[in-house]
């Protein structure tokens, strides 16, 4: 490994790295003393140690994660906000459970911006006028231009928005892993987007999207169109590189293999699916 | 790579021993480097091997990641032979629809616990006893308020679960079962009750649902277990 050309290539996406690194003549003198006091094997560790120290996983990797996530609870806050108040839309037997959705979002974004102020960041912070819900990267004539007046149209989006959510939260899990409580709430969250996930999709399939289960079934994307995005990779029958299809001789279908691990998704997919919803 | 898996976030350990620990999980997170981190975490495992567990009844989950996986293995064991024996002997007047989602319910804890079954080898905890006096098979009511019981205390579970495993792939994988029970937990609540799926009982005012320290949910579990679990050796943060 050649740390000097690591380096160097981080400097170019972050000009700053060598005081992250409490300066650049500092960090070069580390790598050059390190030459002929540590084997190659341990190498690694000092790399990581001194990138640890330039990315405290205290500060900007956590903030930047939450901000992250926050960006997705103000979208589906103000989502629900808006739905929940447009009069008719949502029969009157469900919107007990919209409104509870509605509640919940809004305390993600309090708690979200309330724990990235707390690490000494710095919360972004979007509006209603921030989003659109057609899809139409702010035309308002997007795929979903009957969103709050066609109440499937509302369970489609709702839908969309509820699995991304749970794929991104557990795309970042790992992010967070050392910090406890962070990690603990982001949790937390995480199953409360899979519970509402669950039910839009119940009610989805109540209404006729057969196939449609509270849990995902392979890639299907429920009769949505435009969301192949969000269920790619869902469709997985092999977790930790152990086959869950038939495992252990248990008669478990492809079907129930994949329903029985939902799948994560990286920041860059979150970020490319929500795109045409934030203006 | 047995070596990782099997450290502990033990808190007693020597302050440059825990910051190798953060910085093994800090690289692992830079991958491509993983090879190389046997080397220091080869020279951890002496410490977190001794078990205190000689004079504990039951069976012991072990420490660090082990005993977390055998923990989740442990509850998806409990799950699995309920919906096992809830399909077997099914309620009365129970749908096709409601046949079908406990039917698949069953499968995905199945799979479940054949996972963590085939991921600890022979660490894995042996088969264990259930009791299901409380239940009544019979009945509606009594199978599908012990379901909305095991799931929502299988989130709060791997919820408060997290933050104790080391290994980021088993964290991934926990995360990836985790918002399946929550799924199950909220399918069952709409049967039992229209727009209960995530109701006070279960999240909070700030939106965050339960997470639960393995004591409590083993005490809970307890009750519907003939098998004793000793959980005294569970990594604690």
């Amino acid at each position: 490994m050649n740390v000097y050309h690591v380096i160097t290539e981080i400097e170019k996406v972050d000009p700053e790295v060598y005081d992250r690194l409490d300066g650049r003549r500092s960090a070069l003198k580390q790598f050059t003393n390190i030459g002929g006091k540590i084997a190659l094997a341990t190498l690694p560790l000092f790399v990581s140690s001194l990138f640890r120290k330039a990315y405290g996983q205290n500060t900007s990797s956590i903030v930047g994660v939450l901000n992250f996530a926050l960006t997705l609870e103000y979208l589906e806050a103000e989502f629900y906000k808006k739905a929940v108040g447009t009069a008719g839309l949502i029969p009157a037997a469900n919107l007990p459970g919209f409104t509870a959705i509605r509640d919940h979002e809004v305390a993600h974004v309090a708690a979200l911006r309330q724990t990235i102020m707390q690490l000494g960041g710095t919360p972004v912070t979007l509006t209603a006028a921030s989003f659109d819900f057609t899809a139409g990267n702010g035309s308002m004539s997007g795929p979903y231009a009957s969103v709050f007046s066609n109440y499937d149209t509302l369970l489609a989006v709702s839908q969309a928005f509820e699995d991304t959510g749970v794929r991104a939260y557990k795309g970042q899990a790992g992010n967070l892993i050392s910090n406890n409580e962070v990690l603990t709430a982001a949790l937390q969250i995480h199953s409360v987007e899979a519970r509402h996930a669950a039910y839009i999709r119940f009610l989805r399939q109540k209404r006729g999207a057969a196939a449609n289960k509270p849990w995902i079934t392979g890639n299907d994307t429920g009769g949505i169109p435009g969301v192949a995005a969000i269920y790619a990779g869902e469709e997985v029958t092999t977790q930790a590189g152990v086959q869950i299809t038939g495992i252990n001789g248990m008669n478990i279908s492809a079907s129930a293999a994949s329903e029985s691990f939902d799948e994560p998704l990286t920041q860059a997919q979150v970020t490319a699916i929500v795109d045409p919803f934030i203006i | 790579m047995e070596i990782l898996k099997r450290k502990s976030k033990n808190p007693e350990l020597p302050e440059a021993l825990l910051q190798s620990q953060i910085n093994r999980r800090s690289f692992l997170r830079f991958g491509g480097m993983v090879g190389a981190s046997v080397v220091v975490a080869g020279s951890l495992s002496g410490i977190t091997g001794c078990s205190k567990d000689d004079n504990e009844d039951g069976i012991n989950l072990g420490s660090g990641d082990i005993g977390v996986l055998n923990y989740a293995y442990a509850l998806e064991q409990l799950e699995t032979a309920f919906y096992t024996q809830v399909i077997q002997s099914q309620f009365s007047g129970i749908t096709a629809a409601e046949t079908a989602y406990l039917t698949d319910i069953r499968d995905h804890e199945i799979a479940h616990r054949e996972f963590f079954k085939t991921v600890l080898k022979t660490d894995a905890i042996p088969a264990l006893e259930v009791n299901f006096s409380a239940v009544d098979f019979g009945s509606r009511t009594s199978v599908l308020g012990t379901a909305k019981a095991f799931e929502d205390l299988g989130v709060s579970a791997y919820n408060g679960a997290g933050k104790l495993l080391t290994d980021v792939n088993y964290l991934l994988a926990a995360g990836k079962i985790v918002s399946v029970e929550a799924r199950h937990a909220a399918l069952i609540r709409e049967l039992l009750s229209p727009n209960t799926f995530g109701n006070a009982e279960v999240v909070d005012s700030n939106g965050l649902d339960l997470a639960r320290n393995p004591s409590e949910v083993l005490s809970v579990a307890a009750n519907y277990l003939k098998s004793k679990l000793n959980a005294s050796n569970l990594p604690t943060s």
